[in-house]
């Protein structure tokens, strides 16, 4: 399942239309200098749905999820839950190239020996 | 049998678009009793009104139901219209068919069907009405105005101009209210105590005005015309009228911890004192809790040095008796103390102000007689920071949901008197929305940026901490997508403002409507906006909401003209739609009389005849000059003796019974 907006707000229970855009967020964030999108970008690039380059980045990690944005938060935005949102999404796809059990007979090579197979699995099951 | 006219109307397209207004009047038209129905564009207009007039005329009316906007609109239009044709303007009903049916509604067929419901009950009602007549209450020609601020003065001015008495109530031991304390106003720049020391002069020195100063109003009672009131006068523990305003005894007195309320606690002042130089009425006061001779019995040095002799600890609060034929409230606001904002430091640093606090720094009244220093050192600051919306603009609970509305201008205006006196001070103003809507407003937040160098970051602070010497700002810069540490000597919140926490009590003691922010309510946004909801009762200046001074003073005269236009009659008349008992239902329970909020309701013992038998009985009787007719003892009655005229028992029924058939 691609990953989208709406995804990222069910998630998170982040209403991102809040936002009054002071950017008290990234005035308190300690991670800020570490990362290539601030708190209130994130806010922002989630309401416009412009997620490609949030996906990508490596901002997802640099939060501390200090929840320090949280608190200061005039309007109860929560842009931190909007980052970990972000992050959690990223990380359940990264299970998604899995192959499904009904799938795998038909890929079986019937020359192969099954010892070599089964090897296989164990040794590339991640 | 009524004959009926049924007069439905378009309201332009705001009913006409949902409601198909031709097929509401034809199915009105076939209801019985009705003889004449139609249907036009405004029935509100000249024409709209005259056909109804005609109608009256020409079928011998006798009852009248018009379907159109909320009766709050034009139930007094139509009701005139209708009166100005023979009727008696209470034989009249409205079924609101716009605001609660086609604006809420977006399928014809079923608004068309709601709406022909509404007028069938109309009818039903209008089939019971009876003709009433108005009460004629006398005016007592004077007026209470509740706050000596700015706003309390100027509608007393313009209140005692007209030629009627005005009382001040202020709880402070002087009028002048907040823009006593100011420095400057923008967006000119003028001194604010040269322009209102004037006005408290001229305030005091009127014949027609009376100051009740260091007193509060302890209790209204009444309506419109015949309000009384009791006003509680705190002790001063200093005779007035004697009191030369020397200050000889604020010299001497050794109790001098007190902080300095007119300073905003920046400085002290002693027990006895006078709350500053220009003070109305300038009279000292004592604080009875830092005062020694009142908490030990000893000392009594102001009492030995006063040469008036005006010294005297044995004075007693006072309650004074006072009728009044309308009631303005100008109580005011307060700046919130942030305290709850940890990360400003507001409580931890001495150098984070509030803005109303730096304003008295600024002051040549104030505690560093104008010149400007960073509390704690004493020094010239380097470098300023103002911060924005603090408080303001949020939801959370600490927060205020409005904008405060004047402090993006006075931000502007305390940068531009810091570059003005000491140019090499940086200020720097963090802001999420410069708001300057206001003549020459923009122009002056623009002349302190290109004129005087003040930085503006669009962005918030998120922090400030206590560095070496300094305090270290940590804020956000969303145009060069950076975060800033910056190095400040003084940081300034431009704080929300609230209600004065009186408000809400004299709002409970006026029955005056408050928002969820305890701002009174206007009874229109639009159209009444210097009105309570509650009649005879105005609003003055920031009590109503956020406003600058020149919309206060503007408040302030529109609310004194409500006030003239109310005591420069003789007579007013009442709503007679009012509670009556039956003396022969009433059996004596007093439960109407306990839940009366207007105290209208008294019992008296009655000779009363039922079924034949003569005999005296308790029974509730209603003062029709105070009754409001809100109908809680109708409902409260259990036998069934009280009804409401216009809105009876039965009436309500029959619209009931017309909406079930």
């Amino acid at each position: 399942m691609a990953i989208d907006r709406e995804m990222i707000l069910q998630i998170s229970g982040v209403n991102p239309k809040l936002c009054m855009k002071c950017g008290k967020c990234s005035g308190t964030c300690p991670a800020y200098d570490g990362m290539e999108y601030h708190p209130h970008q994130f806010v922002s690039m989630v309401e416009n749905a412009n997620l490609e380059p949030l996906l990508a980045s490596e901002s997802l990690y640099t939060c501390l999820s200090c929840m320090a944005c949280i608190q200061r938060c005039p309007r109860q935005v929560e842009p931190a839950k909007l980052i970990e949102a972000v992050r959690l999404a990223v990380i359940r796809q990264q299970g998604c190239d899995h192959l499904l059990p009904d799938e795998l007979p038909a890929l079986l090579d019937p020359e192969l020996p099954q010892q070599a197979i089964v090897t296989a699995f164990r040794k590339y099951k991640k | 049998m009524q004959k009926i006219g049924v007069f439905v109307c378009w309201c332009g397209s705001n009913i006409a678009a949902t409601v198909d207004v031709a097929a509401v009047a034809e199915a009105l038209g076939k209801q019985p009793g009705v003889v004449y129905a139609t249907d036009y564009q405004y029935m509100c207009s000249a024409s709209g009104q005259n056909l109804i007039k005609d109608a009256i005329r020409d079928y011998g009316l006798t009852g009248v139901v018009i379907c159109a906007c909320s009766p709050r609109m034009h139930e007094a239009t139509f009701r005139k219209t209708i009166s100005s044709a023979g009727l008696n303007p209470y034989m009249l009903e409205i079924a609101n068919i716009r605001e609660q049916c086609s604006w809420i509604h977006k399928d014809r067929e079923e608004a068309t069907k709601k709406a022909i419901t509404m007028g069938t009950a109309a009818i039903a009602k209008v089939q019971l009405n009876t003709p009433l007549t108005q009460m004629k209450s006398p005016v007592t020609k004077r007026a209470l105005v509740i706050g000596g601020g700015i706003a309390g003065m100027q509608t007393a001015l313009d209140i005692a101009d007209a030629g009627f008495e005005v009382d001040i109530v202020e709880k402070k031991p002087t009028i002048g209210g907040k823009m006593a304390q100011l420095d400057k106003t923008f967006p000119t720049l003028d001194c604010s105590s040269c322009i209102v020391t004037p006005k408290m002069v001229d305030t005091a020195a009127n014949e027609k005005i009376t100051i009740f100063s260091y007193a509060e109003v302890e209790n209204v009672t009444g309506f419109i015309g015949n309000f009384k009131a009791t006003i509680k006068q705190k002790p001063r523990y200093v005779d007035a009228e004697k009191c030369t305003g020397c200050g000889l005894c604020t010299t001497k007195c050794p109790s001098k911890k007190s902080l300095n309320e007119f300073n905003m606690g920046l400085n002290t002042r002693t027990a006895i004192y006078i709350p500053f130089a220009q003070a109305v009425p300038l009279v000292a006061t004592i604080d009875p809790d830092a005062c020694i001779k009142l908490k030990t019995g000893k000392c009594g040095l102001c009492e030995k040095v006063c040469e008036a002799g005006a010294i005297d600890y044995a004075q007693k609060e006072e309650l004074i008796e006072r009728e009044y034929g309308a009631v303005v409230v100008a109580t005011g606001y307060n700046q919130i103390k942030p305290v709850q904002y940890e990360e400003y430091l507001y409580n931890q640093s001495r150098d984070v102000v509030t803005s109303l606090e730096f304003e008295r720094l600024m002051s040549a009244s104030g505690p560093t007689a104008g010149h400007l220093q960073c509390p704690s050192t004493g020094k010239l600051p380097r470098h300023i920071v103002f911060i924005q919306c603090v408080g303001s603009r949020g939801t959370a609970c600490r927060e205020k949901p409005y904008c405060s509305k004047v402090c993006c201008m006075y931000t502007a205006k305390h940068a531009m008197l810091v570059k003005d006196h000491y140019p090499e001070v940086e200020c720097t103003v963090f802001y999420i929305d410069v708001r300057t809507p206001g003549k020459n407003f923009d122009e002056f937040y623009r002349r302190a940026v290109e004129q005087y160098g003040v930085h503006y970051i669009k962005g918030m602070v998120g922090k400030v901490e206590q560095g070496d010497g300094c305090l270290k700002v940590q804020a956000s810069d969303l145009l060069d997508n950076r975060q800033l540490h910056l190095e400040a000597d003084m940081v300034v919140l431009a704080a929300a403002i609230e209600p004065d926490p009186s408000a809400r009590k004299i709002g409970t003691m006026l029955t005056a409507s408050m928002d969820t922010n305890d701002f009174f309510s206007e009874a229109h946004a639009k159209l009444r906006p210097v009105e309570s909801p509650t009649a005879g009762v105005f609003l003055s200046g920031m009590c109503q909401g956020p406003k600058d001074i020149p919309e206060t003073v503007s408040q302030a005269s529109a609310a004194a003209s409500k006030v003239i236009g109310v005591l420069s009659k003789d007579f007013l008349l009442s709503n007679p739609c009012i509670a009556h008992s039956d003396p022969t239902l009433c059996n004596g329970c007093s439960q109407c009389q306990n839940v009366c909020a207007y105290g209208a309701i008294s019992y008296e013992d009655q000779m009363v005849v039922d079924k034949g038998v003569r005999e005296t009985r308790r029974v509730a009787v209603v003062n029709e000059a105070i009754c409001q007719g809100c109908g809680a003892c109708t409902v409260t009655c259990p036998s069934g003796a009280m009804d409401l005229k216009g809105f009876a028992s039965n009436q309500i029924m029959a619209e009931v019974d017309a909406i079930c058939n």
